[in-house]
């Protein structure tokens, strides 16, 4: 997230589906319960009092069961389904209040969308796909087969214009889906369970691939999802729903470490925590003794630690020494001198999971780096195992 | 007189339904001559330009282009087909008659699909439409021609148009309806991801609906054509032309030598017909991969300039 300025904030949001809205959100209004509604009325409220913000540049993450009204709240942002009462501001423009011209364009530049069962068109190459959107809006040939072409090329397709989408497999039509999207250039890209249909493999790459696009492109991205994993993975905020509320937003170690009730607890029992903790989340100042070696060796404690962490002035790490082999009279160069050699470190946003490896082949806790190059802290064995074994 | 009895009430009390028609008819006749006029001026000029143009083609030339056309929509065996049907029209010697039938049968269609596709885009936007619009087609296809024969001979006077007027109101009803299913049933998916790219309603239709139906509506097209065809017969009971004609005389002189002969025509006709459409239907499918104009004759002359350029 570079920049944390909200791109959509979304308040009060209702929707009922029926002929008499208006009685249901009247009884809504003295607090009867969903069922009692569908029972007397037989509406169906599918969102209800829905508010939320989505940040510029970060993926947000639509959780639910199936049927706890994702879909529908999704499709109330672009207006696809029409919302019953509340607003939708994108960048402070109210998205419920705008004509029918003003909403196309608002389809056409602002908001693309990404299908579960990929929505193709059967009678258009992969090409044609790619540039609907574009076409759509009325861009002249060239340009709009430059920008679907280039669009092609960013999910690996680019050599499959001239093909049919029924030739293709699963994963490449979503990518042709995804394609479609991205060339329209859309500030914000939404995704009904985009990727649901695909197998376990090809699902993983695929959001491997949307983790790339977005760094490269900081596009916001909404992403619905039914999979606790895939949202814990690509979600850089989860929102969780149930029944049409949204119950919970925050960021996955938020929910996990504080869960809003006994549902979202459920949910996220049995995660597994080294998917979505960053090094720098448990990195730890205390278990590492730091020697400052700006100029001389400053004085330092080397009690209940094993291994020095030498840091220079701007906190960058120049070495590992074991700290049975110095003590503080030594030189700056002696310590140098006997430094680990070749030592491994690990950088604070590298997830959990991927550094488990490094951690457990060291015979020293693993020093963690920023990427602007400060030491963070250490990770040891035992945070390790703590760690994992919290959920 | 008899008493009024009540079990039998029909005998005073009767609705002159018959006089009704009669008398509007004759109304309409002395009232609205200019009106049926005007209907007929469209008909005629179509009539007259396609008979002028298939007659005029010498058949071996007619021949020739039928089949090329036939090989470029459904490949080199249909091409071969188209030829030998054709020829085969030729040899019993009923050339002329069916290109006056077929120039019947196309005047009929062109203003079906005029008629007809819109009819079938409108009662698929609306269900008010469709409610209207249905009984009216049941209508036109189960009324008995004989019925409505009488009106439009007494409206339009005989000949070949008011032939190629009852042929439309009875090959209309096919059109409208495999219109109308196959715009409702482009799968919704594909409706809802069109309008989250910004499609405004004509985009919608004319980029998404009618393609995704083209199959369909191509299945009315040949229906209509079918069912045109076998008017066309009932059609020369008010002096139409072509081989509906030889049919009918072949009957009343007891002549089925020449009945045969028409009535083979016919078939051959409707067969080269069918197909035809038929290949069209396929071509508009969604599982061709080659651009038109890399198929068939067209596609052998492109090929051919392709590779004299790259030499
Ligand atoms: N057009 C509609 N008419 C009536 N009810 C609807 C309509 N669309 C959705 N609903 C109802 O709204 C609720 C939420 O549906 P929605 O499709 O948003 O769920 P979802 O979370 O996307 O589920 P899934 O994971 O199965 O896709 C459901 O109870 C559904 O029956
Ligand atoms: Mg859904």
């Amino acid at each position: 997230m570079t920049d944390s300025t909200n791109i959509l904030s979304i308040r009060n949001v209702y929707k009922v589906f029926g002929d008499q809205p208006d009685t249901a959100m009247q009884m809504l209004r003295n607090g009867e319960s969903k069922d009692q509604i569908f029972d007397k009325t037989g509406q169906t409220v599918g969102v209800f009092d829905a508010s939320f913000t989505v940040k510029k540049g970060e993926i947000f993450v639509i959780m639910g069961l199936s049927g706890s009204g994702k879909s529908t709240m999704v499709r109330l942002l672009n207006r696809l389904i029409e919302p019953t009462a509340g607003t939708i501001e994108l960048n402070g423009k109210d998205i419920t209040a705008l004509g029918d011209a003003d909403l196309l364009d608002v389809r056409r530049k602002e908001m693309s969308m990404v299908f579960q069962s990929f929505a193709l068109m059967p009678h258009m190459s992969v090409m044609e796909n790619a540039a609907f959107g574009l076409e759509i809006s009325g861009i002249e040939r060239h340009e709009r087969e430059r920008r679907a072409l280039e669009a092609l090329e960013q999910v690996g397709l680019g050599e499959h214009g001239s093909s049919f989408p029924h030739q293709l497999s699963g994963g490449m039509q979503q990518r042709v889906g995804l394609a479609r999207a991205l060339a329209n250039d859309p500030t914000i890209l939404l995704m009904d369970e985009a990727f649901s249909a695909l197998d376990p493999l090809i699902r993983y790459e695929m959001q491997g691939e949307l983790i790339r696009l977005q760094k490269e492109q900081e596009r916001t991205i909404i992403f619905i999802s039914h999979d606790l994993d895939e949202a814990i993975r690509i979600g850089d905020r989860i929102a969780i729903m149930e029944g049409g509320r949204i119950i919970q937003v925050g960021t996955p170690k938020e929910i996990m470490s504080n869960p809003a009730d006994e549902y979202v607890e459920t949910f996220f029992k049995g995660v597994d925590v080294s998917k979505f903790l960053k090094a720098g989340d448990i990195a730890c100042k205390e278990s590492g003794c730091t020697i400052r070696i700006n100029g001389a060796v400053q004085p330092f404690d080397p009690a209940n630690s094993q291994f020095g962490y030498l840091l220079d002035g701007q906190d960058k790490l120049q070495g590992i020494v074991p700290l049975n082999e110095v003590d503080a009279s030594d030189s700056v160069d002696a310590l140098l001198s006997r430094q680990v050699k070749q030592h491994q470190s690990i950088y604070s946003d590298d997830m959990i999971k991927d550094v488990i490896k490094k951690v457990a082949n060291a015979s020293y806790p693993v020093p963690v780096i920023a990427r602007n190059g400060r030491f963070c802290g250490v990770i040891s064995k035992d945070l390790l195992l703590q760690t994992m074994s919290h959920s | 007189m008899s008493e009024f009895n009540l079990l039998d009430p029909f005998q005073f009390l009767t609705i002159p339904l018959g006089d009704w028609v009669e008398s509007i008819l004759n109304y309409l006749v002395q009232n609205f001559r200019e009106f049926f006029r005007a209907i007929r001026w469209p008909i005629d000029q179509v009539l007259e330009f396609s008979e002028a143009i298939l007659q005029s083609i010498p058949p071996l030339i007619g021949i020739i282009l039928s089949s090329l056309l036939g090989w470029q929509l459904a490949g080199k065996k249909m091409g071969v087909f188209c030829a030998i049907t054709l020829f085969s029209l030729g040899l019993i010697g009923v050339w002329s008659e069916s290109m006056t039938t077929l120039s019947l049968v196309l005047t009929s269609l062109f203003f079906c699909v005029v008629f007809g596709v819109p009819l079938g885009i409108l009662s698929a936007r609306s269900d008010r439409v469709e409610r209207i619009v249905r009984p009216l087609l049941d209508a036109m296809q189960t009324l008995p021609a004989f019925v409505y024969l009488v009106p439009v001979v007494m409206l339009f006077g005989i000949g070949n148009v008011p032939g190629v007027l009852v042929t439309i109101i009875f090959a209309l009803p096919p059109l409208v309806r495999l219109t109308n299913l196959g715009i409702r049933q482009v799968p919704e998916d594909k409706i809802e991801a069109a309008r989250a790219f910004g499609c405004t309603p004509k985009q919608m239709l004319m980029k998404v609906q009618l393609p995704l139906a083209m199959p369909t509506i191509m299945a009315g097209v040949n229906q209509t054509l079918m069912l045109s065809l076998s008017m066309v017969v009932i059609a020369s009971m008010i002096s139409v032309g072509g081989l509906g004609q030889m049919v009918l005389r072949g009957i009343g002189r007891l002549d089925m030598g020449l009945a045969t002969v028409g009535g083979a025509g016919l078939v051959l006709l409707a067969i080269f017909l069918d197909r035809l459409t038929q290949a069209m239907g396929e071509r508009s499918d969604t599982s061709n991969t080659l651009h038109w104009y890399e198929t068939g004759p067209v596609g052998f002359f492109v090929r051919g300039y392709r590779s004299m350029q790259t030499r």
